[in-house]
């Protein structure tokens, strides 16, 4: 019992920084259609530059308190931010209205290059980071094993919920977000209302890249070692997620988000570590022979 | 086509011919000035200040100011060259007909047979010593990969990014058959086709219900399951050692060795043992392969199955009224496609005499779909340009060390930008009243599947 608890607080803490990571994905599936496969790399960026933070800070003295941690996560937001701009504007804003494959393919050469750029500009090896965030508070004790809440954990789940709120805010409210619904439901209609509709998806891409970087940021927070390397598995991981929530809704993402993080660590703690990725895949594939729009996504409904 | 020249004629400024070049001039500098500067804030995090680890094991920055100095001004001259040549515009992606497409196309009836002599002659050109053959060996298994590839992506439009998964099928059926029951090369290749195939059907079944990016991420899990699978079956496939000793292939039975016995190759034949020898064959043995694959798609092409993979990837719902078995298209496209792939990875297996999880990486998938897309859907030689260019320039840039990638990306990039519909922009119609004429490839359907 106690076991499985710590469990499934591992599970949601891991499960939100794969959510962040998908609603970026699904954001960018809804209103142009494509599988944006750089947006994993675009969260590796965001644990990088939130691991550069981090060390500025500490040369300026500033090394720890609410108000590092805030400072390191707007400093990633806003680099990052400017990484997904730019990854809109050069690989994927002039095959606008192309063919289907072609975004995909340029999209794959960005995960190619932002990987390498960071291997040569940061170096291969793993940066092991010392944890900033200490000490935990203890929820259960159950004989000699204790179930740990770390404040890390926590940290991740209210920063998550709190970019969440303001996004679902943003998305519903704003006329930003009417103009994101709008590209998404008829982007040709949405443009002749006079929506702009190149900044509203280059604005859709600096979102999702934003949330990218809160991911980063939780991810280094977490586990404090990075490479270049992470963005790979955690956005195959996450756009899973967004597939398995129904890619295109942005509840389902999170949702698909959580059960990923949670079928991940379950399987680990009661069966095997080696076959974690496997689990969360069969999952995946389960789901979609049942449900072949995944759990909360719509039926297309296709024309000849 | 029409919207290009939309955007293009709205991008120019309707001001008196005199102020135009100075005016063009002004828009260009601030155009740099503003690219410099995203630039500054892209370079300055991440290439400015480098997270180095300490010997004492802790993390400190170290700064390069005068890097990101240079790339900020590499970005400057670069897009104010860009914006001096083209306007305002930027590049634009065409699949339209350029003035020198039609010399292509005339030059293009010769180009291939011309590849294909090149390719046949190749050992015996003087000056192509075994790096060369090597390399060339590398981008014929690529062609196969791809033209197999092409089969499930490029006739019958199923997008596919885990069939680096049945090319690690073949690659190990051939090593795991020819290691524990002591068959040889020309009995397993076979083998590790159908085994291949049925793998291609196993995994088909559950995705024939998925469309568009349902179905990729699903074969891009597969994919992933079967490399989780061999990287940890450790007592099946030597896990992440993977296996080595693969036997070599013979020809008709006579071995490849240096000890100039009569059972030998160069002993048979009465000629001086050479390691050459074993490179020329597996040379020929991966061409003769990679024409096969060509001349079954082409055949196929004009049968009933794959005319109808084509109208299936035109459109499935139509297809599915006129009725065509959309299981059995469906089904055959991935068998076939993926038992190129297990004879890929039987030669593959062959050749390296070793294998292991590390070399049926998403990266592989990914390489050979690229080759598939930038040389052009459905586009048989052109596939065979893009392996050439990819693999070829690859090998090119070796040089370049670690830049090597980087550029890989950037071409992948800069191709499907430029030529969104590949290198060879023209598709040659399976079917066609009368002449058959090269159409643009435009007009050919990519599939939903």
């Amino acid at each position: 019992m106690a076991y499985a608890l710590q469990q499934l607080i591992n599970g949601i803490s891991l499960g939100m920084i794969y959510g962040l990571i998908a609603v970026g994905y699904t954001m960018v599936y809804g209103i142009i259609g494509m599988i944006n496969f750089a947006h994993g790399d675009v969260f590796m960026i965001g644990a990088f530059v939130a691991l550069i933070a981090v060390l500025l800070l500490s040369l300026g003295g500033v090394m720890d308190g609410p108000a590092a941690i805030l400072l390191v996560l707007l400093a990633s937001m806003a680099v990052t931010a400017l990484y997904g701009w730019t990854l809109e504007r050069l690989a994927y804003r002039p095959l606008r209205g192309s063919f289907r494959l072609a975004p995909l393919i340029s999209a794959i050469g960005m995960s190619i290059v932002l990987q390498n750029y960071v291997q040569i500009s940061q170096g291969a090896r793993v940066k092991p980071l010392e944890p900033l965030v200490r000490g935990g508070v203890e929820v259960m004790r159950d004989g000699p094993f204790v179930v740990q809440f770390s404040y890390v954990q926590m940290l991740i789940i209210a920063v998550t919920l709190a970019v969440l709120a303001a996004f679902t805010l943003l998305v519903t409210r704003t006329p930003l977000g009417r103009a994101m619904r709008a590209c998404e439901q008829d982007r040709k209609m949405a443009a002749l209302l006079g929506i702009d509709t190149d900044r509203t998806i280059s604005l859709t891409f600096v979102i999702g890249a934003t949330l990218a970087a809160v991911a980063g940021t939780m991810y280094l927070l977490r586990y404090g070692v990075i490479d270049f390397y992470i963005g790979f598995l955690a956005g195959v991981k996450a756009f899973t997620a967004a597939v398995l929530g129904g890619i295109g809704s942005l509840p389902g993402a999170v949702l698909g988000g959580l059960l990923i993080g949670l079928i991940e660590t379950f399987w680990s703690a009661y069966f095997s570590v080696q076959y974690k990725d496997v689990a969360a895949f069969s999952i995946l594939v389960l789901t979609l022979i049942f449900l072949p729009t995944g759990l909360l996504g719509r039926q297309e409904v296709e024309k000849v | 086509m029409s919207r290009t020249e939309d955007r293009r004629s709205q991008a120019r400024p309707a001001a008196g011919e005199s102020d135009r070049p100075r005016q063009g001039a002004l828009i260009a500098l601030k155009d740099a000035a503003l690219s410099a500067l995203v630039a500054l804030g892209l370079f300055a995090p991440m290439v400015g200040l480098r997270t180095d680890v300490a010997p004492s094991g802790g993390l400190y920055l170290r700064t390069r100011w005068a890097d990101v100095a240079i790339l900020c001004g590499i970005v400057f001259m670069l897009r104010l060259a860009l914006v001096l040549w083209t306007g305002r515009r930027g590049l634009q992606p065409s699949t339209a007909p350029r003035p020198w497409t039609l010399w292509l196309q005339k030059a293009g009836r010769f180009f291939a047979p011309a590849l294909l002599a090149v390719a046949l002659v190749l050992p015996f050109i003087p000056g192509v010593e075994r790096y060369e053959l090597d390399l060339g060996i590398l981008v014929l298994t690529y062609v196969m990969l791809g033209w197999g590839l092409n089969i499930v992506v490029g006739l019958a439009g199923l997008l596919d990014l885990g069939y680096v998964a049945f090319y690690a099928v073949g690659a190990y059926s051939y090593a795991l058959l020819a290691l524990n029951f002591g068959l040889s090369f020309w009995i397993c290749l076979p083998l590790a086709g159908i085994l291949a195939a049925f793998w291609g059907i196993l995994l088909g079944f559950p995705v024939l219900r998925l469309r568009g990016d349902y179905l990729a991420i699903v074969t891009l899990a597969f994919g992933e399951m079967i490399r989780i699978v061999l990287v940890n079956w450790v007592s099946l496939t030597g896990g992440p050692n993977g296996i080595s000793g693969i036997p070599r292939p013979s020809f008709f039975g006579l071995s490849f060795s240096m000890s100039g016995d009569p059972d030998t190759f160069a002993g048979y034949f009465g000629l001086e043992p050479s390691p050459l020898h074993r490179v020329i064959f597996l040379y020929y043995l991966i061409f003769a392969l990679a024409l096969l694959t060509n001349w079954v798609t082409l055949r196929l092409r004009r049968q009933p199955l794959g005319r109808a993979w084509e109208a299936m990837r035109e459109d499935e719902i139509a297809c599915r009224a006129l009725g065509i078995n959309i299981t059995t298209a469906k089904l055959s496209a991935f068998a076939l496609g993926a038992m190129f792939g297990g004879f890929a990875g039987a030669f593959f297996a062959t050749r390296q005499a070793f294998i292991s999880p590390e070399s049926f990486t998403f990266i592989e998938s990914a390489t050979i779909l690229a080759i598939v897309v930038l040389g052009g859907l459905g586009s048989q030689i052109g596939v065979a340009v893009a392996a050439l260019v990819m693999i070829g320039g690859f090998e090119f840039f070796r040089q370049f060390g670690e830049w090597r990638m980087l550029v890989f990306g950037g071409a992948m990039v800069l191709i499907m930008v430029l030529r969104p519909r590949g290198l060879v922009g023209t598709r040659t119609p399976s079917v066609a009243l009368g002449e058959k004429r090269a159409i643009g490839a435009n007009l050919i359907g990519e599939g939903r599947g």
